[in-house]
């Protein structure tokens, strides 16, 4: 039997009169890759937020491995095991790529060093970050080295590291390659690729048809507020699938 | 493979580690600045290069050094605090007319109450209300240069105590006379350097500086972390007004007019980046040895004054362009 490791059921949610969310629904099974796609103003990104806890609906149910959850903050979604790339806004460029990958989190020494003197693990803390950076095949020349000094596909490379280090349970992305090259971009994917073969499920939001047929084990499709279908790169051509994004085919006409 | 390859790697950096850290950071500059100014004076003049000498400009370094070590770490928040010195000066008269009552230590804890109320109203307006730091701290600034008046009658308290000047006292080292107050300036810097570099309260500060939206998204508590280091910086404040009863033994509430842009004057001269998120205290330390060298050797030079001013304006330029190139600069 699947497991779903993250539901939503009947989520709404109105900012004044617009509804964007209309009795949504929403599964994401164990170990895939799901993709998000949608128009722009579909609300995609306040599902997103919904699950993250970053926005709370008017109504609806979300489930974590089955069992209800009332998320009243990013924070609690966190502890939930589900970590979230933002666009753009994943990382401190002044910092060095551990500082980066420990912010908020950062491990103190044992004994007195750490508990009457705050001291920061920092050996401890670079291992880690090696070896996470390892484990997901991302190369740089030191962990040392300050995030500004890297490539923008290394520096969300970096965000990425950081979620999947953290994440017990869901990996979010939303729009994780809009700003990248071709080259960058592929460097993500295979990087998304490799949190998914480490166990962790994905959701994957994006506008790059191509990439999401790449990748994707299963395509969200959302309009007008609500998942109106769910198909496979496989047995679905983008053209279809688009077409059904954009209302001009209704999903039944799809296979 | 890659595995092994970073494990190497990281093992050869923890060795040269903290040299390394010290050599490729923003210090490096100012320390070369330093340095190549002392060899300058000592070369061109007689009477720099001595020990009475050396010591004398450690001394005057001291009241601007200590707030711009508190500058330093509102400046790291992308903030910048022009009440400081205004501050230091209304908790200075605040010391000198309850030391006149006798009860020194008293007079002492008043004026680090008077730092931290002022303080948390800074850290108060620009966490909470999230108001721009340069207004607030104009605002405060312009209250408490009047305030300072008002509550002197416009008048200057001679400071008789002991404990109270005691910062400008202290043991000699072959002819090198290192006072109380240099010391507690170095201590302080080291203080603040280990909590910035080595605690993740620092590493905290930097982030905030440097991205506080990022921060906040990783679960940073970004009003935290600006109202500490703004009632940070108001301790170091108080240290500053007790090193300025030592160097001129009297409450002037119109004294130290300027110390608010010579604070920044040095941060920035020490490498740190007024756009937050880079540089730190021990560069702030050189800078204001640099600026302090430059006014002290012109003078032995013969040469006026008025080129101090040009020199500290020229070096601000500069590492404002460095600052500028480091933040822009693009890998591939
Ligand atoms: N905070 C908000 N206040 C008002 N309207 C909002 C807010 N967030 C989203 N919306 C509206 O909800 C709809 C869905 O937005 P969004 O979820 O961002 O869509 P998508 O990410 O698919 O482009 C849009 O019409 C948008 O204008
Ligand atoms: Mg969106």
């Amino acid at each position: 039997m699947t497991q779903f490791v993250l539901q939503a059921r009947g989520l709404t949610k109105h900012y004044g009169h617009v509804v964007a969310m209309d009795n949504c629904d929403f599964d994401l099974r164990a170990g895939e890759i799901l993709a998000v796609i949608g128009d722009n103003g579909a609300g995609k990104s306040t599902l997103i937020k919904a699950l993250t806890g970053a926005v709370i609906p008017d109504s609806g149910e979300i489930m974590v491995n089955g069992e209800p959850v009332h998320f009243r903050s990013p924070l609690d979604a966190r502890k939930a095991g589900i970590e979230t790339v933002y666009q753009e806004l994943g990382v401190a460029p002044a910092l060095d790529i551990t500082q980066n990958l420990y912010l908020g989190r950062e491990q103190r020494r044992k004994g007195l060093l750490g508990t009457v003197f705050r001291k920061l693990d920092k050996s401890a803390m670079r291992q880690g970050s090696a070896r996470q950076m390892a484990d997901l095949g991302i190369r740089v020349q030191s962990i040392r080295q300050k995030v500004d000094t890297l490539s923008g596909g290394q520096r969300q490379a970096v965000a990425v590291a950081r979620v999947a280090a953290w994440a017990t349970s869901v990996v979010i992305m939303d729009e994780p390659t809009a700003a990248l090259g071709v080259r960058e971009t592929n460097q993500v994917l295979q990087l998304i690729e490799r949190v998914r073969e480490n166990g962790l499920p994905v959701v994957l939001i994006s506008h790059n048809m191509p990439n999401v047929w790449q990748v994707a084990d299963r395509i969200h499709i959302h309009r007008l507020g609500r998942r109106i279908a769910v198909v496979e790169p496989d047995s679905t051509t983008m053209e279809e699938a688009v077409a059904v994004m954009t209302g001009a085919k209704q999903p039944e006409a799809l296979a | 493979m890659t595995k092994l390859d970073d494990a190497v790697l990281l093992e050869k950096e923890d060795r040269a580690g903290p040299w390394r850290a010290a050599l490729s950071s923003q210090i490096a500059g100012p320390l070369a600045a330093l340095v190549l100014a002392i060899v300058i004076f000592s070369a061109t003049t007689d009477s720099f290069l001595n020990p009475g000498n050396l010591s004398l400009i450690a001394q005057q370094s001291v009241v601007v050094g200590t707030l711009a070590l508190g500058q330093t770490l509102v400046i790291l928040t992308a903030g910048i605090d022009l009440s400081n010195g205004a501050i230091m000066v209304l908790a200075s008269v605040v010391i000198g007319n309850l030391a006149t009552d006798g009860n020194v230590l008293g007079a002492l804890l008043a004026g680090l109450a008077t730092c931290l109320v002022l303080g948390l109203l800074n850290g108060v307006l620009v966490s909470q209300f999230s108001l721009p730091p340069f207004i607030v701290t104009l605002g405060v600034l312009s209250v408490l240069t009047a305030a300072a008046r008002l509550y002197t009658d416009s008048q200057s308290y001679p400071i008789t105590s002991e404990f109270l000047t005691a910062l400008n006292e202290g043991p000699a080292f072959g002819g090198v006379t290192i006072t109380y107050g240099v010391m507690l300036w170095i201590g302080l810097t080291a203080i603040l350097g280990y909590a910035l570099t080595q605690t993740a309260w620092g590493v905290r500060v930097y982030a905030v500086g440097d991205n506080p939206r990022a921060a906040a998204l990783t679960g940073i508590k970004v009003k935290r972390v600006l109202l500490s280091v703004y009632l940070t910086a108001a301790v170091v404040y108080a240290f500053a007004a007790w090193q300025a009863l030592g160097r001129t033994p009297t409450a002037d509430p119109s004294g130290y007019a300027t110390a608010n842009l010579d604070s920044i004057t040095a941060v920035v001269i020490g490498g740190t980046s007024l756009f937050g998120g880079r540089g730190g205290v021990v560069g702030t330390l050189i800078g204001a040895l640099i600026v302090t060298v430059l006014a002290n050797g012109l003078t032995q030079a013969g040469i006026d004054s008025l080129y101090q001013q040009v020199g500290t304006g020229v070096l601000v330029v500069i590492a404002v362009a460095v600052d500028h190139f480091v933040r822009t600069r693009q890998t591939r």
